[in-house]
């Protein structure tokens, strides 16, 4: 049936495209629509001189750097692909920080996931005040990143903090969180979680799409809550899951203001290794250290690993995300 | 299975809605516990004195309630001047995304020309883009031309539209029928008077999200003025407080009295506009 469809509209489909094709010739010939193509063009002028100035043009020139020396001050000095090479085979610091921000990404992402899921299952609910608690939760991810780097560093003060004093009426001595490499990480994990809000209210305008025929279905068809969540609920969230992962894979490599305040409290050299994050290595080499030309290097490795990720999450997608519009 | 073993039973002490709701209540109260404890806190603790700061146990009321904290963050730092920095920068970064964001969603909505699509798909492929790996480049460049420590590099952007509201605006602009266009046209009304007595007024509900979103963006971004700004006197108040804390790191009643003040702004405009705002970030997650 499906080819026999094909057959039919073949021919005028290509009808179409020769139209359009004559049409497109001779689109911008006449001087109205070439009026309207030079109107167009200078409206969106603003955003070409944009990409070019602050995206294409600082790209290729830090590619160019990438193979230079360079302390901000004298002149770049051309080394080849000696920066890449040190990146690659003698520095430590550059394995340790791909590691850090790798094992942060594989606690967070799921983490945030099923919590931020959950939290929008429970605003989906049609209770009274249920406007207050979506404030209430969205809150946190309108406040500073410094303020709320600094609520955590104060809660998870290891002496006076919070959390600590509460865990030690149950009589559990807690750590110095920070400071500690065991648990340096999840104190950065809580830090990130607090803005759980930001994406929950995404997942519950997905959850406010979804058709209640389909929950209608499931009840006839006999289903529990857990099953409609298994069967309806999350195939039909997985558009958005899909997007929110690849939002917050980009978020997690750009990791830097939690982990900077945390690490340069106290006066307290530099972070602990376990604190590394990548885009805190790039500033210190950068900013520190001056050496321009090798956190060029960095940032390009970073996009690139940046690209792969996405374009492998992307190819994944037919496996698990399904589109309601699509042709099967 | 319990659905229709009230029935029989006729009225049950608690219906299915009550229970249910209950449950709901429960998970809500359970996450509002986690997410509100360090709101909670931040007031608590900026409402203590020094030494009820530092003692053990710690009252979950502050007794006595003292408000010397806020005027004390004044007093240490340049508080006054850090919050007039941060509202001149969000002031211009306002003023260039509308005007920008506003041109080039016309034009890429309203206007034929050749490669619209090819740009307008290079203009969404930056989207993904991480902001901070042009941080780097850019630097280099703003340090070239001489600009740094200067809010140029801090505010130039702006006025070429980031990719996000640019996307945002065109998705809303699309929604407004071409109708009034062409009747505008008939009018003898041309392009430019349609975009600003046609358009611009319908689209009055997408600039506030621009304005919010860019407001919130720039008052609460911490990378960028700390590469970019070198003089404690041009700091913003994100960057001048992790300064303060880096000096007087255990001061947490001033930290959390600074926090507050610096969260406030943002918290209020959004307290004013969570309807509309709630309503664009939906409408930008389902149709993107």
């Amino acid at each position: 049936m499906i080819s026999e469809g094909k057959d039919v509209s073949t021919p005028i489909l290509k009808e179409k495209a020769v139209v359009k094709k004559v049409r497109s010739s001779s689109q911008y010939q006449t001087p109205r629509r070439r009026r309207e193509a030079i109107t167009g063009f200078l409206f969106i002028l603003p955003w070409i001189l944009g990409f070019l100035f602050f995206y294409a043009g600082p790209a290729i020139l830090s590619l160019f750097m990438g193979f230079t020396k360079w302390n901000i001050v004298g002149t770049p000095r051309w080394i080849g692909l000696q920066n890449y090479i040190e990146i690659f085979t003698i520095d430590p610091n550059f394995w340790n920080s791909v590691k850090v921000t790798l094992q942060y990404a594989v606690i967070y992402i799921p983490m945030m996931t099923i919590l931020s899921i959950l939290t929008a299952v429970a605003l989906n609910s049609k209770v009274k005040g249920i406007g207050i608690f979506r404030t209430l939760f969205y809150l946190p991810s309108i406040a500073p990143s410094i303020a709320a780097a600094l609520v955590f560093m104060w809660i998870l003060q290891p002496n006076f903090g919070l959390l600590n004093v509460l865990l030690s009426f149950i009589g559990i001595q807690g750590p110095n969180w920070f400071k500690d490499p065991r648990f340096a990480m999840w104190g950065i994990v809580m830090i990130a979680m607090w803005r759980l809000g930001a994406s929950a209210v995404i997942y519950l305008a997905g959850l406010q799409n979804i058709s209640t025929h389909l929950y209608d279905a499931a009840d006839v068809d006999g289903a529990n809550g857990i099953q409609k969540f298994f069967n309806v609920t999350l195939p039909m969230l997985s558009p958005i899951l899909f997007f929110q992962i690849i939002v917050e894979l980009i978020g997690v490599f750009q990791t830097f203001t939690s982990v900077y305040v945390v690490s340069q409290s106290g006066g307290y050299a530099g972070p602990i290794k376990e604190l590394y994050f990548y885009m805190l290595y790039v500033y210190v080499k950068g900013w520190q250290n001056l050496q321009m030309g090798y956190a060029s290097a960095l940032s390009w490795i970073l996009t690139i690993f940046i690209l792969i990720i996405t374009i492998f999450v992307f190819r994944s997608s037919p496996y698990w995300v399904y589109y309601e519009s699509e042709k099967k | 299975m319990t659905k229709y073993a009230h029935k029989n039973k006729g009225k049950p002490l608690f219906s299915r809605r009550f229970k249910s709701n209950l449950k709901a209540y429960l998970v809500l109260g359970i996450i509002a516990i986690f997410l509100g404890v360090p709101f909670y806190w931040m007031i608590a603790t900026a409402l203590r004195s020094p030494d009820a700061v530092l003692k053990l146990p710690p009252s979950w009321i502050p007794n006595p309630i003292t408000f010397e904290n806020f005027p004390k963050v004044f007093q240490e730092i340049p508080f006054a001047r850090f919050i007039g920095n941060s509202f001149y920068l969000v002031f211009w970064n306002v003023i260039g995304q509308i005007f920008s964001t506003t041109c080039i969603a016309y034009g890429f909505s309203r206007f034929r020309f050749p490669g619209r699509k090819a740009l307008f798909l290079v203009l969404l492929m930056t989207l993904m883009i991480p902001n901070t790996i042009t941080l780097v480049p850019q630097f280099i460049m703003f340090a070239r031309m001489g600009l740094i420590n200067s809010y140029l590099p801090l505010i130039l952007p702006a006025f070429t539209g980031s990719p996000y509201l640019i996307f945002l605006m065109r998705q809303y602009m699309m929604t407004i029928p071409l109708e009034l266009d062409e009747a505008a046209t008939l009018d003898g009304a041309n392009r430019f008077q349609i975009l600003v007595h046609v358009i611009m007024p319908l689209m009055v509900p997408a600039l506030v999200l621009v304005t919010v979103f860019t407001f919130v963006e720039v008052w609460n971004d911490f990378l960028r003025p700390l590469v970019f700004l070198n003089d404690p006197s041009k700091f913003t108040v994100s960057i001048g407080l992790a300064f303060f804390q880096g000096t007087r790191f255990t001061a947490w009643e001033m930290l959390m009295a600074g926090s507050i003040m610096a969260m406030l702004p943002p918290a209020i405009l959004f307290l004013i506009t969570q309807k509309r705002l709630m309503g664009g970030i939906a409408m930008t997650a389902v149709k993107g």
